[in-house]
This record gives structure tokens, C-alpha cells and sequence, in this order.
């Protein structure tokens, strides 16, 4: 039915004090997803949303019996949360953060390589197993459940490529945002991965842009081991080289690689159809189906 | 954020790393006096952000009080790839027998730090890395534990630095892996190290970009910031806080999230229009924000038509459409046809607050692209 998350996930929200972390604990509950307790230094002891709040995650891990976090901890803060979490641990750690220091996310990728706990994000809109269980800021309302895995660097192109989907009665296994910063936990070729070896996903779309050269490694992994059809799209065909486009992985160095069209070759030569629009997208995984 | 040279040496001078002497000037006269005091010959270098600005005349030698008259007149106030030239460094020239590069900067695929060493300096790096990548020798750091001095060594020795300056090499190399941790640098680059016939070894460049998510905590290095624009639309997007990109073309292009909008330009383009811009107004834009990015989209006289398009996840619609109604509303004649996409987080009330007499509404993406190119080739005619 699902990778990574589902109804039996009990979430902790890191920052459910703040603002945003309030607000998407309060949605995520309505979706249905188990959130089961808020960690923020020096407000244990509070209630928040209807949960209770533990001074560390340590402590809401092993009180409510925790398998998973959400962090909207500030950026100055949140490599620290995410430590933390890993630390507790946790299974599953989802960072929407946007902002974290590269040189901060270098040291959280080192210490990623020594647990067991996988990282989604940063910077990212997080994870999402319709009809059971949403971990971040996507709109739970234009996802419905089905045969469909879903990974992608951008989240407002997951959303449109989901509303494609939806829109046409093609539901999804599980979504996953993992965000377009350079260093991120879970990449490309983890989540296909995961869709690979999930029985229930029959097709899988993969949602890519330009700069950094992780789509390109995801074809080489698609034509090794995957037997589950992939469909892909790639934002950013008409970027002007040199030029950053909001973000910091969608630059184009202009030296051949990280282009859109190096990206959509590659695939293509992994027997991967590209999608021109969001819609073409929705109509191979409808083939595929 | 990218420091200029001269900000860059002196993070380098008080780091340790040796630098030639050199002088900010701004005007003729400052530069005259400068070389007067260093001694000729100098180098009259432009401070601009542009790379290679030797290429194209931003750089330039005076080995007398003339010469230094004649270039400083040649390049402060000279358009330099878009950017005017304000400022100069003027500064001695050393006289060398060999060029090197040491740089640090995050490899991405690894996610960790890489020092690089080569012996074929003093040329464009990324050249060498693509015709010769055995002439680089790299180095992964560990973040945790920083860079071992044995890996300096070991980069200074595999690169064929010569025996003589190897050690100072490595030292300096040491020293650009400390500034790149402890001031969040992205890159910090060297090129070329010159060596000196006595082999002295001496950074006469100095390129140092940080991390713009990291400023929070490098304010000193944030207060350096001079704000550089190619023009007065992406000072405006500095100004109002967009990720802004200035294209070529006459649709003008409004959305949320960095991919959506990039498809969103791939769809113009698509359906046979041309992109004027990239503008992402960013996550839970509220009213404010949006009539911001209506104002800078309108301030380019070359667009046409424009297309808003919105998918809400943090974003609300009803917001946006306020948002548009309210900084449509102001004008008596609205200077371009407005196309706007609402989907996601309450698009449907949004799309019921829409003023229709101001806007165009379409409910799907494709539909508003094809829209809005239409539009913008009406408008051209």
C-alpha cells in the first residue's frame, strides 16, 4: 500500500510550538496522520494542538513511542533538531526547513551514513500515503490513493503532476517530496528504490529539474534494477545558462551536464519517457496502467 | 553572497595567507597615487562581479606613472559584462616562475567539502578539470573532522607542486579549508598562487563566495555586501526579496515554488511564446507580496501578457487572488492582459473572489499558458 509511512506512523512534530509547526500539526491531525507529540526545547509539559510537548525528542520517542518526526525548526536550529531526531532514534525524519547552511547538511549527511534512520529532505513538502498518513505542508485534498509512486525535487511541480494524475482517476501509493537542496537525505535512486520493491506500486513518476547530476544517476539505477515502469518530467528546458533559478541545485554550469536535455537523454536511454508537459506525464503512466 | 577581491585578500591577510600590496582606488588620481607608492609595475584590476575579467579588459598592467593614468582611465568607469566599473585594486605585480590553483568547494554527489590542488594555474580551472582531470588533485574532507594536515600534504604532493614551496603550499591550503568552515563559504578559491624566483608563494587572486543561507551567522562578512544588479527590474527584485531571472522574451511568468515556475517557462516556450522572466513569489505569499510581483512583472517594457500561476500547498488562493484583485484594482487601465491558474490550498475560493474583469481565468495550466501566449502575440502585433 505504501512506502515509508501509513496510518500505524506516530509522528512527533519538532517546532509545534512555532507558527508553521502549529499550523501543519493541526492539518496533518485532519488528514488523519497519528501525531502523537510536539518536541521543543523548554516547553515540555505544554499541550499543543491536543498533544503533549517534551523538552526533547528523546523524551516524546520514548513516552508516546515515536517512530517518526516532522521538523519546522528555523533554519539556525534545525540541523540541531535533525541530530536530534537521529540520536532518539527515529525511523523517519522529515525536514521542511528551507534554509539550512550547506556546510550544516554536509555534517548531517556524515552522520546519516551511521545510523539507520532515513532523512527526507530538506527544504522539501515532505511525504504522503493517501488516505493515511501525511508527514508536512501537501495538500492532502488533490492526492487520492492508487497504484502510483511519486518522487520529486520540486513540490509545487508534485502538486501539479498529482492534480494530473488525480484529475484523471490515477491514484497514488505514496508521494515523496525530497527537495531541491544539494545535499538532501533521501535521494532520486533511494525512493525508486523503495517504489521498486513495494508490490503495490505499479508504475512510478519521477520528477526532476536542472542542475546536479542526481537524475543522471537515477537513469543508470532505473536500467540496472528496476522492472517497475518509470515515467519523468523535467523543469527547466528553457533555463539560461549560468543563471540561478530559485533553487540553489537548479543552476546550469553551462559545461554539458545538469542541462535538461542531458537529463531527458539520459532518461530516455533508460527506456524512461519523458513528459513535454505535466499532462504527458499523466498520459505514459496512464499507458503504463 | 560573493566578496569582491580586495574584501576577499583581507579576509585572506588576516587569515595569514600571503598577499601582494595593493590599494582600493576610485578615480585616476587614487590610482596614480597608489602605484607611486607601491612601485611599478601594478595591476589595475576592475572589482565587479564578473569572472573573467582579465579576458576582457577588466585587468591591466602600468609599468609607469603614464601607463597607470592611461588604464585607470580605461577601466574605472568601463562596462564590464553589464556591470560598471566603480572600483579598482591597484596592485604590485609580482614577478613569478610558476602559477598554481588551491581551491575548496562542496561536492555535492559526496556531500562533503573537496580541496583541489593543480600545478596548471594562473588558468581557467574548469578548462583544465575538463581536458586534464588527472592535472587536479582532490582531497574529500570529512565535515566532522575537518581537513588532516597529512591530506594537504598529500593533494600538494599528488598535484607535482614543486619540492621547494610544497610545504608553504600546503599550509596555505590548510589555512583556505579553515576560512571555507569557519566563514560558511561555498568556495574559496586561489588562482593563481604565485610562486616568486625566491620562492615566496603569494595568492594574487582571491575568490571567496558564502553560503547566502549562512549570513545569520557571518554578519561581519554580510555588512561586505555591495549590492550589484545588471539592471533596475532585478534591483527591484532584491529590493522586494524574489528569486528573479530576466529573459529575453515578452510573457511574463508569476508562480510559487522554483519548479513550478521553470515548467511553467518550458510551457510558454512549449506552446511557442517566449519567457520575458522567472519570478517566484516563494511559499505563503500573502496580498502584499503578490501585488509586488504584479508591480515588477508590469516595470519590464518588454512583456506583453502575463501569466499568474498558482498551486497552493502553503500558499492559500483566496490570499492570491486578493492579493491580485487589489493591485489590478489600482490601476485606471491595466498596462497588460492578466492570465491567472489557481489550483491547490482554496483555489475554488479564490477563484470566486477573482475580479473577472480584470483578469483572465483558466482553470488548468495548460489552458492558461496557451492563453497568455496568445495574448502576448496579439499584444506584439
Amino acid at each position: 500500500m505504501s512506502v515509508l509511512v501509513d496510518s500505524d506512523t506516530r509522528v512527533v512534530v519538532q517546532g509545534i510550538t512555532g507558527g508553521e509547526g502549529k499550523f501543519h500539526a493541526e492539518q496533518m491531525m485532519e488528514y488523519g496522520t497519528n501525531v502523537v507529540a510536539g518536541a521543543v526545547p523548554g516547553k515540555g509539559g505544554q499541550e499543543v494542538a491536543g498533544v503533549p510537548v517534551y523538552d526533547t525528542v528523546d523524551e516524546a520517542a520514548r513516552e508516546e513511542d515515536a517512530d517518526a518526526s516532522v521538523v519546522f525548526v528555523p533554519p539556525a536550529f534545525a540541523a540541531d533538531a535533525v541530530f536530534e531526531a537521529l540520536d532518539a532514534p527515529l525511523d523517519l525524519v522529515v525536514a521542511i526547513t528551507e534554509g539550512i547552511p550547506a556546510q550544516d547538511m554536509s555534517k548531517v549527511y556524515k552522520r546519516l551514513g551511521e545510523v539507520d534512520t532515513r532523512l527526507i529532505g530538506p527544504n522539501c513538502p515532505g511525504i504522503i500515503t493517501p488516505g493515511e498518513s501525511k508527514l508536512g505542508i501537501l495538500p492532502g485534498n488533490i492526492f487520492e490513493s492508487g497504484d502510483v509512486g511519486l518522487v520529486s525535487r520540486s513540490g509545487t511541480l508534485t502538486y501539479q503532476v498529482v492534480d494530473n494524475l488525480t484529475s484523471r482517476g490515477v491514484g497514488q501509493t505514496t508521494a515523496i517530496g525530497i527537495g531541491g537542496d544539494p545535499i538532501i537525505g533521501t535521494d532520486f535512486t533511494d525512493a525508486l528504490e523503495l517504489f521498486e520493491n513495494d508490490p503495490d506500486t505499479k508504475a512510478v513518476v519521477m520528477c526532476g529539474e536542472i542542475g546536479g547530476e542526481d537524475e543522471e544517476e537515477a537513469a543508470r539505477f532505473i536500467a540496472e534494477n528496476m522492472d517497475t515502469p518509470v515515467a519523468g518530467f523535467i523543469a527547466g528546458r528553457t533555463a539560461p545558462e549560468g543563471k540561478r533559478m530559485g533553487h540553489a541545485g537548479a543552476i546550469v554550469s553551462g559545461s554539458g551536464t545538469g542541462t535538461a536535455e542531458s537529463k531527458i537523454n539520459a532518461l530516455n536511454d533508460a527506456g524512461v519517457p519523458v513528459g513535454d508537459t505535466p499532462n504527458e506525464v499523466a498520459d505514459h503512466i496512464e499507458d503504463f496502467l | 553572497m560573493r566578496l569582491h577581491e580586495y574584501q576577499a585578500k583581507s579576509v585572506f591577510a588576516d587569515a595569514g595567507i600571503p598577499t601582494p600590496d595593493a590599494t582600493l582606488a576610485s578615480s585616476v588620481d587614487e590610482v596614480v597615487e597608489a602605484a607611486e607608492d607601491i612601485g611599478y609595475p601594478v595591476a589595475v584590476k576592475a572589482q565587479v562581479h564578473v569572472g573573467g575579467r582579465g579576458k576582457a579588459g577588466g585587468i591591466k598592467l602600468a609599468e609607469s606613472r603614464e601607463e597607470a593614468e592611461q588604464v585607470a582611465d580605461e577601466i574605472i568607469g568601463m562596462d564590464l559584462k553589464g556591470y560598471r566599473v566603480e572600483r579598482v585594486l591597484v596592485e604590485e605585480a609580482v614577478d613569478f616562475k610558476n602559477e598554481l590553483y588551491v581551491g575548496v568547494t562542496m561536492d555535492r554527489g559526496e556531500g562533503k567539502p573537496v580541496a583541489m590542488v593543480s600545478a596548471k594555474g594562473g588558468v581557467d580551472i574548469e578548462q583544465v578539470a575538463e581536458e586534464d582531470p588527472d592535472a587536479i588533485a582532490r582531497e574529500h574532507v570529512d565535515p566532522a573532522f575537518g581537513m588532516h594536515p597529512y591530506q594537504a600534504r598529500k593533494a600538494v604532493y599528488d598535484a607535482g607542486v614543486p619540492r621547494e614551496v610544497a610545504s608553504d603550499v600546503a599550509s596555505i591550503l590548510t589555512t583556505v579549508y579553515q576560512l571555507w568552515d569557519d566563514r560558511d563559504a561555498s568556495e574559496v578559491e586561489i588562482n593563481p598562487v604565485m610562486i616568486t624566483e625566491d620562492d615566496e608563494v603569494v595568492a594574487a587572486d582571491a575568490v571567496m563566495n558564502i553560503d547566502d543561507d549562512a549570513l545569520f551567522r557571518q554578519q561581519d562578512l554580510a555588512e561586505m555586501e555591495e549590492e550589484a544588479y545588471e539592471d533596475d527590474l532585478e534591483r527591484k527584485a532584491g529590493e522586494y526579496g524574489f528569486d528573479y531571472v530576466r529573459l529575453s522574451g515578452n510573457v511574463g511568468i508569476i508562480g510559487n515554488g522554483a519548479g513550478l515556475v521553470m515548467t511553467t517557462l518550458d510551457l510558454v516556450d512549449y506552446y511557442g511564446g517566449k519567457p520575458a522572466n522567472f519570478l517566484d513569489i516563494g511559499g505563503g505569499a500573502k496580498a502584499e507580496r503578490v501585488a509586488n510581483a504584479l508591480d515588477m512583472v508590469f516595470s519590464d517594457e518588454n512583456v506583453d501578457a502575463v501569466v499568474f500561476n498558482i498551486f497552493g500547498g502553503i500558499t492559500r488562493g483566496d490570499e492570491v487572488a486578493k492579493g491580485i484583485n487589489d493591485a489590478l484594482g489600482q490601476f485606471d487601465e491595466i498596462p497588460k492582459r492578466v492570465v491567472v491558474r489557481l489550483a491547490g490550498t482554496n483555489a475554488e475560493e479564490g477563484r470566486e473572489i477573482l475580479n473577472d474583469d480584470l483578469v483572465t481565468v483558466e482553470e488548468t495550466l495548460e489552458d492558461a499558458v496557451q492563453r497568455a501566449v496568445e495574448f502576448s502575440e496579439e499584444e506584439a502585433q
